[in-house]
């Protein structure tokens, strides 16, 4: 691994992480693919680019979001100490806006004046639709019949918010099928309308641009963690369905080789049921799907399987590019953990310290759950709590029968 | 290499004036044993050459229409083998035709090109439009294709500079396949001037011939881009036919291409 320091430096100039990656998209929209990247080289030259986006995230996010030392869980578990980047401290409640913003600005950079978007738990949706009302933008997000009806609150916060929301029938209704209609929407409008990506998957250069827009959280942890504890963690954890809050974190520590990094797939009823989305840890083919080449849930022939997971989020049968190719050079770890494990945690962080996860963020506390124990008290493990619970209420109820 | 069932048949209809016409339908749809029928139908409709979907689950470029066709074949299981195994049964009576299938990158990267190119030739396919798959990522894969004799088609937009044409003309062999609008397949607003301008600066780097799909959907359209095009492709429309059930299909696919035929074979006069 020491031969990596100082040397990573992808994607490279075809927008590929070694196998993965690429642009594997209809000819009609690779002109606005290079129209991107061009623009986007562009923008990350540009300091007032770079000021704005900054200002924005200081004054309309509220970042830095705080590194909070999870105190009592800790001593509950009686290993690692856990501290949580509080990203569900964000406006919006999640990761995603850091994204949403810097693509908004890129959008009304290049005169785009309709923005549309995929969304799975609605996270992503509602970050949109708030960056297009702040902007001025028209926005259309297109979420699957089946997240819809698993996540209303996020729904109703995006009409009130000013978007359109459309629910897609095909294939398994959730994220995947939302993400292939929002691409039948760009190749239609491809004059007009911008397409916010939510995740580091996608045809190049969306897998870079938002790990880019999304490192601030990997690079305030580092600041965080020098100030406040004295030294970097032993390990950070972070949930990965596209990857976009674990890309964030990770990467500014891709060369600070002493931290181990974990991400945390979703392992639905468990991996030997089949039923997850948990394409890495199970080692899945790579394949093409969404413009990309990535560890792809698919069968033997080569149509995607669908795939489950109790949260909307992580319901997705490929992962961004990026981190097969971390997978593959070892550098980054990636495991499952299961529905009922998630919710475990997710009760744990209710009753120890008062904060409401979002399901996704779960997987990633559980993991940290299963490991801190096996790890000394004056070790380190850092959390990306991607995102708040608000949203999750209602599956939360009705798993546990309760009718609101 | 020897001479093509596509080249013979484009030079055949140029040395007569005619353009070459290119209807779609999905494998498998309505059902796997329905396909081969359906082929020799669209034959004695008039079809040129035969393009025939591979089914996807995630057809991103493809409206609602051929989205269903996709999973009704689906729900048959239909695989890439499969459809291979419909071109070698359709080649048992009739040599002559060209098939290409068109589909998604997925399903073969998962046989793996050098298995489709080689089971694939041997089957009788001769070529293959891959819808995600551009010039950039293309090279290795083609170079595959063609080792075998298989031709790649290639998509051209109205989105498509002056320097992808010529990237996709130093691949491309058979014809390639412009995109008359911005949309996906089935789309209806089709604009035949465009498209004849477009094709005129197309014809200045790439000397394959040029077949125009998307929104055709009818004699007078296809009469009207067939004035302009080398081939007419019509997907969407016959699908519709194909889910209008299965009794008489075959008899009302000949007749509608036949329709569509006589049209064209006006449109120089």
């Amino acid at each position: 691994m020491a031969e990596n320091k100082s040397t990573y430096n992808l994607p490279d100039q075809t927008g590929h992480f070694g196998q993965f990656g690429g642009v594997f998209v209809a000819e009609t929209l690779i002109p606005a693919l290079d129209e991107l990247r061009i623009e986007y080289e562009k923008a990350m030259r540009d300091p007032d680019f770079l000021a704005e986006f900054h200002h924005e995230l200081k004054h309309y996010v509220g970042r830095p979001s705080p590194l909070y030392h999870a105190r009592r869980w800790s001593d509950a578990l009686g290993g690692a100490q856990i501290y949580l980047k509080r990203e569900d401290l964000n406006h919006t409640g999640a990761h995603k806006i850091n994204n949403t913003i810097g693509q908004a600005l890129l959008a009304r950079r290049m005169g785009k004046k309709r923005v549309i978007a995929e969304t799975g738990a609605g996270q992503h949706g509602v970050a949109s639709a708030t960056v297009a009302a702040r902007y001025g933008l028209e926005c259309v997000v297109y979420m699957g019949a089946e997240d819809v009806k698993r996540q209303a609150p996020n729904v109703f916060r995006m009409k009130l918010l000013g978007a359109s929301v459309v629910g897609v029938e095909s294939g398994s209704k959730t994220l995947k099928d939302a993400m292939n209609e929002a691409m039948r929407d760009w190749v239609t409008n491809v004059d007009s309308t911008y397409y916010i990506i939510g995740t580091c998957a996608g045809p190049h250069p969306y897998p870079q641009l938002v790990r880019d827009f999304q490192s601030v959280i990997g690079e305030e942890c580092k600041a965080q963690c020098a100030e406040q504890i004295g030294c970097q963690p032993d390990a950070v954890v972070a949930c990965v369905g596209g990857g976009s809050n674990a890309i964030g974190i990770f990467y500014p520590y891709i060369e600070v080789l002493g931290v181990r990094l974990i991400g945390v797939e979703a392992g639905g009823f468990g991996i030997e049921t089949g039923k997850h989305a948990a394409p890495l840890t199970t080692d899945a083919r790579p394949g093409v799907l969404h413009g990309q080449r990535v560890n792809l849930m698919q069968d033997e022939n080569g149509q995607i399987i669908e795939t489950h997971s109790i949260s909307a989020g992580l319901d997705y049968p490929g992962v961004g590019p990026e981190h097969c190719y971390l997978n593959e050079i070892k550098r980054a770890e990636y495991v499952a953990i299961n529905d009922d494990e998630a919710l475990a945690a997710f009760h744990d962080l209710c009753h120890f310290e008062g904060i409401i996860p979002a399901l996704e963020s779960s997987h990633a506390l559980a993991h940290a759950k299963k490991i801190a124990p096996t790890m000394g008290r004056d070790q380190i493990l850092v959390v990306n709590l991607s995102g708040r619970g608000d949203k999750d209420i209602p599956t939360i109820a009705r798993l546990s029968g309760i009718e609101l | 290499m020897s001479t093509s069932r596509i080249q013979n048949t484009f030079s055949r209809l140029q040395a007569a004036g005619r353009q070459a016409l290119i209807p779609y339908i999905t494998a498998g749809d309505p059902n796997p044993g329905a396909t081969v029928g359906l082929m020799h139908a669209l034959v004695q409709g008039g079809a040129d050459i035969i393009e025939l979907g591979v089914p996807f689950s995630d057809p991103m470029a493809d409206g609602p229409v051929i989205q269903r066709a996709s999973e009704r074949a689906l729900a048959h299981g239909v695989s890439l083998r499969q459809v291979i195994a419909m071109v070698a049964e359709f080649r048992q009576t009739n040599a002559d035709t060209p098939v290409v299938l068109m589909g998604y990158a997925n399903p073969l990267e998962a046989m793996g090109y050098e298995v489709f190119a080689r089971t694939g030739v041997a089957a009788g396919i001769d070529g293959v439009l891959t819808v995600d798959l551009p010039p950039e990522e293309a090279p290795e894969r083609v170079a595959i294709l063609k080792q075998h004799g298989m031709d790649p088609i290639f998509l051209l937009a109205p989105t498509t500079p002056v320097s992808r044409m010529q990237a996709v003309a130093k691949l491309a062999s058979g014809y390639v396949y412009y995109v008359s609008l911005k949309g996906v397949t089935g789309a209806a607003n089709l604009d035949v001037a465009s498209v004849a301008s477009k094709l005129a600066e197309l014809r200045q780097h790439i000397s394959l011939p040029i077949g125009v799909g998307f929104g055709i959907r009818d004699a007078a359209s296809a009469k009207a881009v067939a004035s302009v095009a080398d081939a007419i492709i019509i997907g969407s429309r016959i699908v519709q036919e194909v889910e209008q059930g299965e009794a008489g299909l075959a008899g009302r696919l000949t007749s509608f291409l036949s329709g569509v035929r006589a049209a064209m074979d006006t449109a120089r006069a």
